[in-house]
């Protein structure tokens, strides 16, 4: 057993337990410190598949990125200290065995089914500048058109965050009423 | 590194994956069940790459499927995050339970 196993299966678990509390705890703000740690354990995991670029992406975008708007959007809506009420009845039960009888059932379809092997699995390479080049190249393989359609996306996905958490404009020529 | 077999990653992204699912069935805060979907789109990023690497090492596939779902992911969290707060404003509350306007 080398050390590179031996570290997979240390980052596994640690994105493992990371989840479980992140989706068990009581108390949202430790929710979502769990899920910055879990995040960043799959940054790590793509580290040590050799893929430097989706790593950086990850920690970018997730951890410095979403997990900051979360925590921010907890600030605004709740009090971050108050413990949240436990899930009524036997819903808590019932979710378990369900997610316990999918985890089962795919583990064992993982299992039956053999991957085709690869001849020269160690040969996979995907430095910045492969990444790059092939993202914004408009031959055969090339990504230009998913990369332009995901930026207006994000232009529209803009726009409607501004519309959406926009206040109601109020009638200046009417006086303000105080609720 | 090759001594990890596929296998094993896989099974790694289908536990977070049915983490995520738990969550998603038993919070009921939008912020939180917010988070069981961020968990839930991980675990397919992870097994995107995973096959990328194991199964198709010439190509890079798996790699542009997984950056395209960071930046929709990164959106679908803001576009969320977004409603999440205008209804705390009309509601006071970001419990699923309480929005239901819509339900009868």
């Amino acid at each position: 057993m080398s050390a590179s196993v031996i570290i997979f299966y240390c980052i596994a678990a640690c994105i493992l337990a990371a989840a479980v509390l992140s989706v068990t705890t009581t108390r949202i703000f430790r929710s979502a410190i769990w899920l910055l740690f879990c995040l960043m354990g799959v940054g790590a995991l793509y580290f040590w598949m050799d893929l430097q670029f989706i790593a950086a992406v990850q920690i970018i975008v997730y951890v410095g990125g979403i997990v900051v708007l979360i925590i921010f959007s907890i600030f605004l809506t709740q009090q971050s200290g108050k413990k949240m009420p436990a899930p009524p009845g036997g819903r808590g039960l019932y979710a378990l065995l369900a997610t316990l009888f999918g985890l089962g059932l795919t583990a064992s379809l993982i299992y039956q089914h053999h991957f085709a092997a690869v001849e020269a699995p160690g040969a996979f390479t995907a430095d910045v500048a492969q990444v790059g080049e092939q993202m914004l190249s408009t031959t055969e393989h090339g990504y230009v058109l998913p990369f332009e359609v995901v930026s207006v996306l994000l232009l529209a996905a803009m726009i409607g965050c501004i519309v959406i958490a926009m206040k109601e404009p109020v009638n200046k020529k009417d006086k303000p009423e105080l609720k | 590194m090759n001594a990890v077999p596929l296998t094993h990653i896989i099974l790694l992204s289908t536990a977070l994956f049915f983490t995520g699912m738990y969550g998603l069935l038993t919070r009921r805060n939008m912020i939180t069940m917010l988070m069981s979907v961020e968990l839930i789109l991980n675990s397919v990023n992870i097994n995107f790459v995973a096959f990328n690497k194991y199964l198709y090492p010439k190509q890079l596939e798996g790699v542009f499927f997984t950056v395209f779902i960071i930046a929709i992911a990164a959106a679908e969290a803001a576009v969320a995050i977004a409603i999440i707060i205008n209804l705390y404003r009309t509601h006071q509350s970001i419990d699923v339970e309480d929005a239901s306007e819509l339900k009868y």
